[in-house]
This record gives structure tokens, C-alpha cells and sequence, in this order.
């Protein structure tokens, strides 16, 4: 194993070539909330291509907020955030190459699995029939092949989740962004989707944003987690995070992994107490 | 990659639970219909037994069987009548989907269409329609247009106010879906807006199906039309002057059924559009 760990953000000691591999660049932004809370702090970050990088914090710490600004959702209040390497659309986003899991599946309950996985097409103004073949692909892809016609209600909480990853593949985006997607869901369900969200990460090679505040499920998914502290919501450490085996079932009881998670736990706490240290 | 399919039933047992009539026992679901049957045969008969046992003239209370015996013969009399009056209820109810919801959509455009506007709507909600009646059978070209507009008028506000609600309950994490992909404000009315607010819509009209056939019939008593082409309002104050009791409770009658059964068409349409997805027509499973 593997473990740098550096308080210095790995934008700053990247090489030149890295610039064009760099998916999006966050520089000095900063979001003050209308009630004057400060959410997020002089936050610089830059995801490059093929990562999977875990926001991970204590709540109230901005990873959220961050993920949301990347994603278009809230105008930052000061710094920028750019797209080297994509074309951009008339609002400064690029063009399909952004998906977004929510926390909750977000689902329209009136319409089948088969249409909320339409939706970021329809919205596009995609033909419905020339579509069915990609959208039958993705959710093959997320296991629900049988399921397009179901509706959400009639689906399990797992289930729910694997239509919104879908909805969010379906455009086939360069970068997927997921805000504390398996939070609400039930250990064994969540560990699967753990072991999925790998699967399409590693087959597809599609940058991931990951918030979470699982140091167990960051630790196990990402090549890269950021650790963030609170009041106010910046950046407090960026860690590399490499293993020399599969991510799988033995990786969970591994020693790899244990001390992988000792060392991530340690810094969120140290981040935590930072911020209490500054109250 | 495997799927937790197995945590769930099938679709297709899914699809059986939802769209199957509810799985109880034969005989409950017969029970369903012989019960309130049987209820409404038995106040029948109790109102006859009271009428019979008494010997109260048929000019105070007339029997059920001579009131059924008049419809029949009186159904030359009441039937046109009859038209009338549904002609207005849904003339004024159509008016009252169509204005309704298209000043509900004008309304959650911006704040301040709604605070410009709002007042008028709730003021006309709050203002007794039949104190303003007069006023607006002088103003119409005609009293079947005076009662068509009453009748819209108290329609109307239970299908904005509904609608207003329903187009404003949109989860926010779906209007953010909608903005991440770039929706515009019709895709975002299309595809959101008015499919979230079918619950809503669909409570606004079963009230104001109700409400306007009960305002049909309050806006004639209001207006006081008289004669060939009037409703079953002028029916009713006819025989009410004339003791013949029998053909007033024929024209209620007629009322009634009328009323039920626009409840259970909106209903019914309200069962269709909802019934695969929103709780409030979905069966409970535990």
C-alpha cells in the first residue's frame, strides 16, 4: 500500500501536463448563503481525468455546496470554475457531460423507470424511439433491464437509487457527481451499490465526485479523497489514496483497507477539531 | 452485474397488485356493494313506513313510491328541465377547469403576477355569489349567460387555489434536475409542473363538480327565471307554490342523482390518471 498524504491541494503540486487532463478546476471560490452564513471558503480544486474523488467531511463543511457549484445548481459568490476540456453551453456549463445523484433517488413518481431514465434526453430534445436502445443499454448497466416499464413506487430504496445512477449515465457524461447518494440506504444495499458504482467507474472510465461522510465508504471507493472541515467550510487535506489489490469483498477485511482507514479517519478527525478549535 | 431484483417481487407480480381489484375474499367484495344497497333500500322503506303508519297527506310529505311514480309520469316536464341545468353545470365547470388552470400556470410565473393579482380571484371567492347575483343579471346579455357566469364564479377559485398549490409543490430536487439539464420554462411546465400537480388538480375538481351544480341551481333561485326553457331550480319553486310535493321531490331527486354522479365520474377520472402512482389511489400494502 501506498498513502500520501499532503496538506498541499495536488493541484498545486500537479505538472504542467496535467492542466489538459484536469476535467473541471475550482479556483478561490467562495459562497456566502442570503443568511450571511458562510459556507465555503477560498475553495481551489482540480479533478483530473479517471478520478474518483471523494468529498468527505463533517456536515455544515460545504461538500454539498461545492458539489452543487461544480454542478451549475448555486452561482459561487467569488473564484470560478472551469471546464478545460469541454465545450460549453450558453449558462457556462458543458454541454452533457455533467450527471447528478441526489441524496434522495429524485424520481418522478408519475412516470415509469423507462421515463425518468428518458428524461435528461427528452429535456434534450431527443426522439423517444431512437433513444430506447441507449436507455435499455444504461439500465442493463445498472441491473434494472426488467424494470423499465415498473414505477417507482413499486421499487425497492436500492432499486430507486440504481434508476437515478442511470438517469444520470444515460447522457453518458464525462463527469458524474454524487451527493451523499447511498446515505439513507441500508448497509448490505449500500455496499453493494458500493461495489457497482466501482464496476461502471472501472469499465468506464468516467471522472467521479463523491460527498460523503462515511470515512469507510470514501476510503473504499476513491483514488483520491478530500478531506474538508467546517465553519468555515475549506479544504483541509487531500489525500491520495492507492492499493496494491482489487477493490472487492476480501479488500473490506483487509489490512490494506483497515489501515487505509485509520489514516482517513485521523485526518477527519483532526479537521473536526480544527474547526471546534476556531469557534 | 447482479441486481437486488430479489429484494422485490416482480414486475409483473407488481403490475397484478396494483391494477387487480383488492384481494380480499369474494364475499367481502360483495359485501361492498349489498351493504350501502341495502342501507338505501331500508331508509326507502322506513320513509314510506313513516308516510303508510301516519297518514300524512302527500301535500306535506309525499311517499317514496308516489315520488318515483312522478318522475315518471312528470319526466316530459322535468327532463328539459333537467338538460338546462346540466347544460349550465358543465358549461361553467369546463370554463372553470380551462380558467383555472391556465391563471393558476399565469400565476406562479413570478411573485409579483401573483401578488397583483391573487386579491382579485380571492376576492371574488369571498364575496357571496348570491348577493351579487342581481348585479350580474343586469350586466349579462341574457340570464342564461348570468347563471353560466355565477356558476363559473364559485366553480372557479376551488380549481385555482388547488392548482396554484399543486404547481408550487414541485420537489426541489426535481426542479434542480430540471435546471442541471438545461430545462426550459415550458419543459419545465410540461414535464414537471403539471404532472406533479394532478393530485391537486384532480381535488379541485371533484369540489367544483359539486359546487357547480349546486350554484346552477342557487343562480336560477337568484335570478328568478320563469317558463319553457328554464332548469329544475324553476321546477322545484313551482311545485313548492303549487303543494305538489310529489314532482318536487321527483326534481330533487333528479338533483341528487346528478350530483353523484358527477362526483363519480370525477372520481373515476381522477382514479385513472392517479391510480399507478400517487398513495392517495394506490392500496395500502402492509
Amino acid at each position: 500500500m501506498t498513502l500520501t498524504s499532503t496538506l498541499d491541494p495536488v493541484a498545486q503540486s500537479s505538472s504542467e501536463d496535467t492542466t489538459s487532463r484536469a476535467v473541471v478546476t475550482m479556483s478561490g471560490v467562495s459562497k456566502v448563503f442570503s443568511n450571511g452564513t458562510l459556507a465555503l471558503s477560498n475553495m481551489s480544486l482540480e479533478v483530473e481525468r479517471g478520478q474518483f474523488l471523494s468529498l468527505l467531511g463533517p456536515s455544515g463543511c460545504g461538500k454539498s455546496t461545492a458539489l452543487r457549484i461544480i454542478a451549475g445548481l448555486g452561482a459561487a459568490t467569488s473564484g470560478t470554475v472551469q471546464w478545460p476540456s469541454s465545450t460549453l453551453n450558453s449558462r457556462g456549463l458543458p454541454q452533457g457531460d455533467i450527471g447528478f445523484v441526489f441524496q434522495d433517488p429524485t424520481l418522478m413518481p408519475w412516470a415509469t423507470v423507462f421515463d425518468n431514465v428518458y428524461l435528461p434526453l427528452r429535456l434534450a430534445r431527443r426522439d423517444r424511439a431512437q433513444s430506447r436502445p441507449r436507455i435499455e443499454e444504461t439500465l442493463r448497466l445498472v441491473g434494472l433491464a426488467d424494470f423499465a416499464n415498473a414505477y417507482p413506487r413499486e421499487l425497492s430504496g436500492g432499486m430507486r437509487m440504481r434508476v437515478s445512477i442511470a438517469r444520470a449515465l444515460v447522457t453518458k457524461p464525462r463527469l458524474l457527481l454524487m451527493d451523499e447518494p447511498f446515505a439513507a440506504l441500508d448497509e448490505i444495499t449500500r455496499q453493494k451499490l458500493n461495489d457497482d458504482v466501482l464496476m461502471l467507474w472501472r469499465q468506464s472510465g468516467i471522472t467521479v465526485i463523491f460527498v460523503t461522510h462515511s470515512v469507510f465508504e470514501s476510503a473504499y471507493l476513491s483514488n483520491r479523497i478530500v478531506v474538508m472541515r467546517a465553519r468555515p467550510g475549506q479544504v483541509f487535506a487531500d489525500l491520495a489514496i492507492s492499493t496494491s489489490s482489487e477493490r472487492d469483498e476480501d479488500y473490506r477485511t483487509s489490512e490494506e483497507y483497515r489501515a487505509t482507514c485509520a489514516v482517513v479517519s485521523k485526518t477527519l478527525h483532526d479537521a473536526i477539531h480544527s474547526a471546534e478549535q476556531t469557534r | 452485474m447482479s441486481t437486488d431484483a430479489r429484494m422485490a417481487p416482480s414486475p409483473a407480480a407488481h403490475d397484478d397488485a396494483v391494477m387487480a381489484p383488492p384481494q380480499t375474499g369474494i364475499g367481502e367484495r360483495v359485501l361492498t356493494i349489498i351493504v350501502p344497497v341495502v342501507m338505501l333500500v331500508l331508509a326507502v322503506l322506513v320513509w314510506q313506513a313513516i308516510v303508510t303508519f301516519n297518514n300524512i297527506p302527500k301535500y306535506i310529505l309525499p311517499g317514496p313510491g308516489l315520488v318515483f311514480q312522478t318522475l315518471v309520469t312528470d319526466m316530459p316536464i322535468l327532463f328539459p328541465a333537467l338538460l338546462v341545468t346540466l347544460n349550465i353545470t358543465f358549461s361553467a365547470l369546463a370554463l372553470a377547469v380551462v380558467g383555472g388552470v391556465l391563471f393558476a400556470v399565469l400565476l406562479i410565473q413570478s411573485k409579483w403576477i401573483e401578488l397583483a393579482l391573487y386579491p382579485f380571484a380571492v376576492i371574488l371567492q369571498v364575496t357571496p355569489i348570491v348577493a351579487i347575483a342581481p348585479l350580474i343579471l343586469i350586466y349579462a346579455p341574457s340570464t342564461q349567460v348570468a347563471l353560466l357566469i355565477v356558476a363559473f364564479l364559485v366553480a372557479f377559485f376551488p380549481i385555482l387555489s388547488n392548482m396554484v398549490q399543486g404547481l408550487k409543490s414541485v420537489d426541489h430536487n426535481l426542479l434542480n434536475l430540471f435546471d442541471l439539464y438545461g430545462a426550459s420554462r415550458w419543459q419545465q411546465l410540461i414535464h414537471l409542473r403539471l404532472p406533479a400537480s394532478m393530485p391537486y388538480f384532480m381535488t379541485g375538481l371533484r369540489i367544483g363538480g359539486g359546487l357547480s351544480l349546486i350554484a346552477a341551481v342557487v343562480a336560477e333561485f337568484a335570478a328568478g327565471s320563469a317558463g319553457a326553457g328554464s332548469g329544475l331550480a324553476f321546477r322545484l319553486l313551482e311545485s313548492g307554490f303549487r303543494l305538489n310535493y310529489g314532482r318536487l321531490y321527483a326534481a330533487l331527486l333528479l338533483l341528487t342523482f346528478t350530483g353523484v354522479a358527477i362526483f363519480a365520474v370525477t372520481s373515476f377520472v381522477s382514479w385513472l390518471v392517479l391510480h399507478r402512482w400517487h398513495e392517495s389511489a394506490v392500496r395500502r400494502e402492509n
